[in-house]
């Protein structure tokens, strides 16, 4: 816990993070991370981290793990060439395809590790929250898979605009409880996971879903995303000889964007850019931009950035994505903001469905909102600076956006 | 005598009969009749905690979650309380605690808050979400003020860390009752009145009993194995229902 805005050892905390020293025993990413949680769930996040000390690195969880990803989740994902999109914006521009993978985004990735870490722990149950849907469906269909029992929370507003994540939650056999506390989206659901979790920490697993949460969690969600930047940067080696100028991810929690960057952050080489949902405009509560408009604070277990007013009390935010509506974002994040290494940029509503459209236009794919975010960022890179090669996280597809695309940019079309 | 000692000795000098610790939500249901709910369930409760309302309060129920909304809808704030606290008016004698989730205390600012805090008349702080792992930086800033650190054990805790947390703990030791949020109503079955046994032989500090209590006949049960019992949600509905919470807090004790 930092009680002030504590000068940083930017050459320190970079030489840390260029040698992979963070998380650190305590759960630390430089000042930010920790475990804030109340006294109940002290000894299931000690199980929890013996777990992860146990399996995560184990081989034969690996050799079970990796059988999942490539025969039934689909890795390794494709890299595309996206020429379209190339040519329009003076760049030569490669899509990393998440947007691909079973059930549609990179969610995935980490549900299915995590499912098969709570069999391992012998939990009875798997709960997790969802904001765009996408992690309760990963987590459904992970959990109807490997056998576990599932409950998703859900807020009231995401679920009337990813309606169709409902749906598909419920036919993979997994219970959706509405949350009508809070905010009614992200945050909210966090808040009644770990309500759930505190009423019975030995039985049930909190599948958390993005790079957030109290320790071990961030450390868990970016070691099992981050086979989305190892392929990446084998692909792009492949491919095109060389590594990319810049990796581009959006940025919510930043579950896809730890994923991407992680395998890269050495690549002293490679720049790196995060986009945050910029809303309607730059004011408290008009955007989710933790890392843009945030100061430094303590929420749902973790010290990082968060929208908040002057008495601490966190602030509802605006975006038309639910995967990237959340107030606060990742602490691996907010360190390497503060030493420099990722740029963070926020990306409005309007920017990113432009992008949406452009993409769905030109390449003949449908990006989920929040990767579009992702897309509206690199193509302000890619006008400022021509000609460069440009990895872009395409983290999800756009399916669950109907709703939301009907309201927006099918409006005013015949 | 240290501010946490008065509250360790507020639970202590009860006589034969288990400490009431009472606990209410600042500003609710209005910022208006604040001190005067302190001061009638503070002329009852032995203890009183003053609840700083949060946006996200992830260790309560239903109940306190409501209120809390109520009483940020209404600009309550930990200035607002500090401030309202320190305005001229009898205040009770049953020392006074703050009870508030990590950020809003943050927001204030450390340096600022434990001075602030003792010149309102607040003897101690309980912190749901700040375990004993992350609290040397407050633990070392509301020392400076002899102000309390209340630790928190449960059901699930190993009893060598009930024996960490009682020793690292000021004021009283806060024994949670079960594994939950606050506000369910509890049956207390043996092996929870089995481990509120086991935390008193480990501890040299009171323990005192929260979450789920709401009747007398709770209270009674409760009375051999603890040293105080802790009461918000019910007595948050009392509130809210517009009845008189000094009543109830009598009633408890019958």
């Amino acid at each position: 816990m930092r009680t002030q805005p504590v000068p940083l050892d930017t050459p320190t905390l970079l030489a840390n993070v260029m040698s992979d020293v963070y998380p650190d025993a305590r759960g630390r990413f430089g000042p930010f991370g920790g475990r804030y949680v109340p006294e109940t769930l002290v000894p299931a996040l000690d199980r929890l981290q013996a777990g992860v000390d146990r399996y995560l690195h184990d081989s034969d969880f690996l050799a079970e793990l990796h059988s999942e990803l490539d025969t039934w989740v689909g890795r390794p994902t494709p890299l595309t060439h996206a020429r379209g999109l190339s040519q329009r914006w003076g760049a030569q521009v490669w899509l990393k395809r998440e947007d691909l993978t079973h059930t549609g985004a990179h969610k995935i990735n980490n549900s299915v590790g995590q499912v098969l870490l709570a069999r391992k722990l012998g939990a009875k149950r798997v709960i997790a929250e969802t904001g765009a849907g996408q992690h309760g469906v990963a987590t459904a269909a992970a959990c109807a898979r490997l056998g576990m029992p599932c409950t998703v929370y859900m807020g009231e507003i995401d679920m009337e605009r990813q309606a169709p994540n409902v749906g598909r939650m419920k036919l993979l056999g997994a219970t959706v409880v509405p949350v009508t506390s809070g905010d009614k989206t992200l945050r909210a659901s966090v808040d009644e996971a770990l309500r759930d979790w505190v009423s019975d920490p030995n039985g049930t697993y909190y599948c958390l879903g993005s790079a957030v949460g109290p320790h071990p969690y961030p450390y868990i969600v970016r070691e099992l995303q981050s086979v989305i930047g190892r392929e990446a940067r084998e692909q792009m080696l492949k491919m095109t000889g060389s590594l990319p100028d810049i990796a581009v991810a959006c940025v919510g929690g930043g579950s896809n964007a730890i994923g991407l960057f992680h395998p890269l952050v050495k690549d002293r080489g490679v720049k790196l850019l995060g986009l945050e949902a910029g809303g309607i405009g730059t004011g408290l509560g008009e955007n989710a931009a933790s890392l843009a408009y945030g100061t430094p604070g303590v929420l749902q277990g973790t010290y990082s950035l968060l929208l908040q007013d002057e008495n601490g009390q966190i602030r509802e935010t605006q975006s038309v994505s639910a995967g990237l509506d959340y107030p606060g974002v990742g602490p691996e994040h907010a360190l390497l903001m503060s030493i420099g290494r990722v740029k963070y940029e926020a990306v409005n509503d309007d920017d990113a469905l432009a992008a949406l459209a452009e993409c769905c236009a030109v390449e003949g794919i449908l990006p989920a909102i929040e990767s579009s975010h992702a897309l509206a960022g690199a193509k302000r890179f890619a006008h400022a600076n021509r000609g460069t090669k440009i990895l872009i996280g395409l983290s999800g597809r756009g399916d669950k956006d109907m709703p939301t695309l009907q309201r927006t940019v099918l409006k005013g079309l015949a | 005598m240290t501010l946490h000692t008065r509250i360790t000795e507020a639970i202590r000098n009860t006589a034969s009969r288990p400490a009431l610790i009472a606990y209410i939500t600042a500003g609710f249901p209005n910022k208006e009749t604040f001190r005067a709910q302190l001061s009638a369930v503070g002329a009852v409760a032995d203890v009183v905690e003053i609840g700083v309302p949060f946006t996200d309060p992830m260790a309560d129920g239903t109940t306190i979650q409501r209120s809390s909304r109520v009483a940020l809808d209404q600009g309550v704030s930990l200035r607002w309380i500090l401030e309202s606290l320190s305005a001229p008016g009898a205040k009770p004698k049953a020392p006074l605690l703050l009870m508030s989730y990590l950020n809003p205390l943050l927001a204030f600012g450390l340096d600022k808050l434990p001075k602030a805090a003792a010149q309102a008349g607040i003897a101690g702080f309980i912190i749901p979400d700040l375990p004993y792992e992350e609290c040397d930086d407050m633990r070392t800033a509301l020392d400076a003020e002899g102000l309390a650190l209340v630790q928190f054990v449960t059901p699930v805790t190993p009893d060598e860390r009930v024996s960490l947390l009682a020793h690292a703990s000021t004021g009283f030791v806060y024994a949670v009752s079960m594994t939950g949020t606050t506000g369910k109503n509890v049956a207390v079955p043996q092996d929870v009145l089995d481990y509120f046994g086991r935390a008193k032989q480990l501890s040299s500090l009171p323990i005192c009993a929260g979450f789920g209590i709401r009747s007398a006949e709770q209270v009674r049960k409760l009375a051999p194995y603890v040293d105080g019992v802790i009461v918000g949600s019910a007595l948050v509905e009392v509130i809210e229902r517009g009845e008189d919470p000094a009543a109830f807090l009598r009633a408890l004790r019958e």
